[in-house]
This record gives structure tokens, sequence and C-alpha cells, in this order.
């Protein structure tokens, strides 16, 4: 365009070393005051102590394979406990040749789960989805039907039975706890009364009470004769207790909502059930979709309690498998293990949540 | 049409109760309360029904019969002559200190985490973010067991105990430590302690009416830590330094003297507190992003030294966003400490459930558990509602 400059650009400098990659970047980060140098070297050195001897004991030293316990004793991890009790510490007493159908359940269960985090499915097709993997879900553990061998709920362990707990929990407490929320948002002061009574009852006392209740309690409630099931029991616990923690995450929902759509959708002529469904749920429920997936990851913790009223969930069943006198002492390992499934069902599910907060917030952040 | 009297088709007309809301929130309410009282007297007279034909009394008569049952550890004398009455008051001491002593560590530990994984210092950060992660997404259940079974199982017998420090051991038979012989100073010490912070509190209210008026900063953290350390120290040193400890010592296959806490508390007691201050950490981390970085710049800009902006500025703003969370927390920490049962620390649940499964009271032993975690969940939450009225902004 103009005429050729007389001078040339100088070509643009690199930054000093000091100051960019990866030597600029350990200043900027590890080493840019007195105290963080000192505490920088206080983590090398808490590596350099703890590292290798886990990884020694995890790998180096592991014995990946062995016939008994006592074959199996030395410096490092028994990995061999875990290969022989794999299939009793994810489905427990579940008859052996039948392991498949716990199998299919959890994986039906992870997949369900998978397809919720896709937001494109949010809605009536999610719903239906949900339906009929639940439905599934009954038929491969129940059988009885299609040529499957019945299985009684006494012998439903391990995983299938914490992911049942969970889900079939929440899935119930749910429609429970917005008649809850929306009770203790009520004008009729008696209705409201109760509603309040009810969660901040709950809210105030253990699990384990509750699922004492269930299991000591209910059975006297009911009329002479009638008994249920323990694995119901609990169910039933699990989701009289879920409710109320429920009730107040979608509250707070309810009172994030302003006041001009309730007045809106009076000026529209519908009634408290029309507004409520149209125009006030599908909001509050939006707003409150991360605490409820961290709701999720609360009762998805506490369904391990049920090992204390004789269910023998995930952690019961590695308890069960530790009282083996074959294989005695393996504590670290089948707890490190057992560990390991809870964490990554957590962790996937709280970063779930944290990556929904931060697209929620998207057009707030400003 | 026009003959008709025009006031007989335009009078307004009432329009039927049922069209007026309030008489439909009337009739709601009846009805609601209604199917309430119905149910619970189904379940009541079940309840009945079933108790007498177990031939089992109501009531809380059972509370002054001879327990028969062994406590482990207790705070106050306790024998299997003692009624349940006691057993239960020996439960909810054990339960309140465990649950004061978690909050406590629990406390300090999240704090300490909080503030650390917003150092800038990559690693310092990205290990308390690990601990966070870690803590938080293990069934808190799970982590009591892998307690216990390290200290009752993986530790070692108390000749080869191990020992951290000087007098400390560890071994399966839990944790032994020295302590303090009883001495008559102490008495003292504790009143000269209550003194110190009387005094402290009174220098503060001094120092701040004293710079509102004059303008003259006081040391008064400083001289209050100085009264609340210095006053019973000087009592100790004044009654001539009495201090002879009372070292644990191997006798036979376990050891005497010193204070020894069992694998279980211990275990229970780790548990709750790494739990829990995974939870605390985020709460803290939370609050103090939440303080503008503006504030830390106009402190700066105003001369504050770092140590002053965060005591004076950051601190007590975070706190406002710090203190329900936190509530709820301490909350938590207590009721999960009901999770002793699973490890045989004798806590309130505990106790209880050994109660009823001996005299077949199931409806009174869980309704004085529910008693009392309600009654602890409120006092909480109204203690940390004092202390949140207390920071609270003060608005016109």
């Amino acid at each position: 365009m103009t005429e050729a400059t007389h001078e040339l650009p100088l070509p643009a400098a690199r930054p000093p070393a000091a100051s960019a990659g990866p030597l600029g970047w350990l200043r900027a980060n590890l080493f840019n005051s007195p105290l963080n140098t000192i505490l920088t070297l206080a983590a090398v050195y808490l590596f350099v102590v703890t590292i290798p001897p886990i990884i020694r004991w995890a790998f180096v030293n592991a014995i990946w394979s062995a016939d008994s316990g006592r074959a199996c004793r030395g410096d490092g991890a028994c990995w061999a406990f875990i290969a022989e009790k794999l299939r009793f510490i994810l489905f427990g007493r579940y008859p052996y040749q039948e392991h498949w159908r716990p199998l299919f359940v959890v994986v039906t269960f992870v997949a369900l789960i998978l397809a919720s985090c896709d937001r494109r499915l949010w809605g009536r097709r999610l719903a239906l989805l949900w339906m009929g993997g639940l439905a599934a879900v009954g038929v491969l553990m129940w059988g009885g039907i299609l040529g499957l061998t019945y299985v009684e709920t006494e012998l439903w362990n391990g995983l299938p039975l914490t992911l049942i707990l969970a889900i079939v929990g929440m899935a119930l407490a749910f429609p429970l706890a917005i008649l809850l929320a929306l009770g203790r948002r009520s004008q009729l002061p008696a209705i409201r009364a109760i509603c309040v009574a009810y969660i901040e009852l709950v809210r105030g006392v253990p699990l384990i009470t509750v699922l004492f209740m269930a299991s000591v309690m209910l059975p006297l409630f009911l009329p002479t004769g009638v008994t249920i099931d323990k694995l119901l029991r609990a169910q039933v616990a699990f989701i009289l207790f879920s409710a109320a923690y429920l009730a107040e995450v979608i509250r707070g929902g309810l009172q994030a909502i302003p006041k001009g759509q309730h007045e809106a959708a009076d000026a529209l002529g519908l009634s408290y059930w029309q507004r409520t469904r149209l125009i006030v749920l599908p909001q509050a429920l939006a707003m409150v979709i991360p605490p409820l997936v961290n709701t999720f990851i609360g009762t998805f913790k506490d369904t391990s309690l049920v090992i204390i009223i004789g269910l023998f969930d995930l952690l019961g069943t590695t308890n069960a498998a530790l009282t083996d006198a074959n294989w005695r002492g393996f504590y670290l390992e089948a707890y490190v293990f057992t560990a390991a499934i809870y964490f990554c069902f957590c962790f996937f599910m709280s970063r779930y949540s944290q990556m929904l907060e931060r697209e929620f917030n998207k057009g707030r952040g400003r | 049409m026009a003959t008709e009297p025009a006031s007989a088709t335009l009078r307004p007309t009432r329009p039927p109760f049922w069209r007026n809301p309030a008489a439909r929130g009337i009739i709601y309410q009846v009805l609601f309360v209604a199917v309430v009282v119905a149910v619970g007297i189904f379940l009541v007279h079940n309840t009945l029904v079933n108790l007498h034909r177990q031939n089992i009394a109501t009531g809380f008569g059972f509370l002054d019969r001879e327990a028969g049952f062994g406590i482990g550890e207790s705070l106050v004398p306790y024998s299997p002559a003692d009624t349940y009455g006691r057993a239960f008051f020996v439960g909810l001491l054990n339960t309140l200190y465990v649950a004061a002593l978690g909050i406590v560590l629990a406390t300090v530990l999240g704090t300490l985490i909080g503030i650390a994984r917003l150092s800038s210092n990559w690693l310092v950060s990205k290990l308390s973010q690990a601990y966070v992660e870690t803590f938080r997404n293990i069934p808190l259940l799970l982590q009591l067991f892998f307690w216990w079974a390290m200290l009752r199982e993986s530790a070692p017998a108390p000749r080869q105990a191990w020992q951290p420090m000087g007098g400390v051991f560890i071994s399966n038979r839990g944790v032994n430590f020295p302590v303090p012989q009883a001495d008559p100073t102490y008495h003292w010490m504790l009143l000269a302690l209550i003194v110190g912070v009387l005094g402290a509190i009174a220098v503060r209210g001094w120092a701040q009416r004293r710079q509102a008026l004059t303008g003259a900063p006081f040391p008064a953290v400083w001289a209050g830590a100085a009264l609340v350390v210095g006053l019973p120290l000087v009592v100790f040193l004044a009654a001539g330094a009495p201090l002879s400890l009372d070292w644990p010592e191997l006798k036979g296959f376990n050891f005497s003297g010193g204070h020894s806490v069992s694998p279980e508390f211990v275990a229970l007691l780790i548990g709750l507190t790494v739990y829990t201050a995974a939870f605390i950490a985020e709460i803290v981390r939370a609050g103090i992003l939440a303080v503008s970085w503006g504030q830390n710049e106009a402190a700066q800009a105003l001369g504050l030294r770092p140590v002053q902006t965060m005591r004076l500025i950051v601190l007590p703003q975070a706190l406002r966003v710090i203190i329900p969370p936190m509530t709820s927390q301490y909350l938590n920490l207590t009721k999960n400490s009901s999770l002793a049962v699973a490890i045989g620390y004798p806590d309130l649940v505990s106790i209880a459930n050994t109660t009823l499964n001996q005299t077949g009271q199931a409806v009174e032993g869980i309704a004085m558990i529910m008693v009392v975690y309600l009654v602890i969940s409120l006092t909480i939450s109204l203690l940390m509602n004092f202390y949140n009225r207390a920071v609270a902004l003060v608005e016109r």
C-alpha cells in the first residue's frame, strides 16, 4: 500500500528465558516468594517420602495372583485377593450362574446416567428411557418371567443394590420433595406447618435413626400379619429421608422465581396447579439442577449405611469378603478397591455438576 | 327481555362457596389435617396392638432398670449394674465429646486446606484440591472402616507399638500418651485462664472505644494474647512449675499409666475430621473468593499490611458467606458421629441400639435418639445464628 519502508521491522524478540517457558512457569507458580519456595520444597519432600513406597506397595512388590491368602503375604499389595473376590464384592450372594444379570443392571444404570448427562435428551424422551431402563432392571433382578429364574431380594447384593437404593430412592423421593417444597411455600398455614415439621424433623436426625426406624419400627406400624421385605423397608427409609433434603433444594429454586411470574400467570387466569406446572416449576427446577446432582451424590454415598441394618451393599460385600478365613487381613487392598468404585461414580457426577453450574452461570458472570 | 326488572339480572350473585378461595383453603386444610391425623391414628393403633401382642410394656419405666452391659469407654463412672438411664447419659456424653473435638479439628484442618487451595503456589493448591476431591467422594462409613482396620488390624501389638514421639504409643489397643498428673495448681491456672479471657475481651472493648474517639490504635490482639497465655503461665511458675507427667508404660500385654484412647475413638475422630474438613475447605475457599478483589486493592491502597488486610477487611466479609454453610457442616458432623455404631464406639445410637435389642423398647429408644439429636441440632443452629447475627452486615 504505502511505499517500501526504509527500515525493516524488527523481528519480535523472544522473552527472556526466566519469564517464559517452563522456567518462567516454575518461577511464577512455585518460587515467587520465600514462603512459596519453602512450601514447594516441603511439598516435593512429601512426594519423595510418600510416592515411592506407595508405588512399591501397589505395583512393584504387589502380588497379582495367588491361590490362598498365605501365599500372598509380602511387602506389597495382594491384588490376588481382589481378583479372587471380585465377583463377590460386586454382586455378593446373587446366584453365581446368573451374575450376568446384575452386570447388565449395572451397565444399564451407567448408560442411563450417561444418557442423562446429554442435555439434548432432557425432557419426555429421557423420562421414557428411564422408565424403560428401570423396568428392565426390575425384570433382570427379580426374574421369574421370560425364562429367568426368580431371585429373592435377600440375594441382591453389592454394586447393583447400591445403585438401586440410590437411584430408585432419588427418583421416588423427587415427586414427594416437590410436594413438600410447595407445601412449605403454601399460603395455607396448616399445610405449611405440617410440611415444615416433617422437613425439619427428618433433617434434624441422622440417617441411621431413620433406617433403624424402618427396620425396627415399620413392622410395628403395620397391621398384624402384614410384613414387608427388608430391602423395601430400607428403600422407603431412603425415599422419606432424601425427600426432606431434596425439598429444601427445590424450595431454594421456588424462592428464586420472581413474584412477577406468579402474578403474570394469575393474570392469564391459570389455576394454582396450572401455574405451578407450566410456569413456576420448569424455571425453579432448571435453576437447582447442580445442587440436585450434589444431593444425589450425598444419597449415593449414604447408601453405604444400609449395612448397619444388615443389607449387603457394595461396602457390605467388601466387609463380608474380608471375613473369609483363607484370605484374612487384606483390609487395605479391599477398601482401596471399593473406595475407587465409589470415587469414580461420585467424582464423575460432581465434575458434571460443576460443569453444569458454569454453563448455567454463563449469562450471569459479567 | 326489557320487561324484566334490571335488578333481577344485574344484581351481583354471591358465587358458590367452593369458588371462594378462602373457603376452599379452609376445606383443603381440614382435609389434609384429617388425612394426616387418620394415618397417625392408624399407625399408633397398629403399634399398640403389636406391642400388646408381643407383651412389651410401653413407657419409659425401663430407664430405671439395671442395664447389665458394659461400656468400653466412658467420661463418667459407669458399671453394668447402673441403670439404662445412666447408660444413655454415658452415650450422650461420648457423642458430644467426639462431636465437639471433631468440630474443632475439622474447622482447623478445613480452614488450612481451604486457604492452601487458594495459594499462589501451584503444587500446594493442587495438593489441597486432591485432598478435597479424594475425601469428599468416598463414603464416610468406608473411611471409618478403613481407619478402624488400620488401627485395629494393621497396627502392631503393644510390644512393638509405633512411637512417633517420645511417650506416644500407637498400637492395636489404641493410642497412649502422657498426661500431666493432677495438681491443685491446675485449678488456679484454669481460673487464671478465665480471668485472662475476660481481661482480653475488656481490653478489646476499651481499645475499640479509644480508637473510635481518638483514632489512636492499640495492639489489642497482642495484649489479649498476652493476658490469655500469660496469666496461667504466671500462676504456673509462681507455684513452682509443678509438672510431673504420667507416662504410659508397657506392663505385660498392654500399657498402663498415661492416657489411652481406644482405636474406635481414634478411627471415628480421624474419619469425621478428615471427611468434614474436605467440605469445610470448599466453604472457606468459596467464602474468601466471594470477597471481591477490589477490597484487597483498596486495603493495600490504604497502606494496610497483608495480615491486616486479611484480618480487618477480607475475613469479616468472608465470614458472612462462610457461617451459614459451616453451621450445616457442624450439624452434619454431629449427625455423622452416629456412624460410631458401625465400628463399635459406644455413642448414643450404639447404646440405644443395645438397649432396644435387650428390652424391645424400640419406639422409646428411637424416640429418645431423635429427641436428643433434634435438641443438639437446634442448639448448634441457635448458637451459630447468634454468631451470624454478630458478624452480619449492619444495614440501615
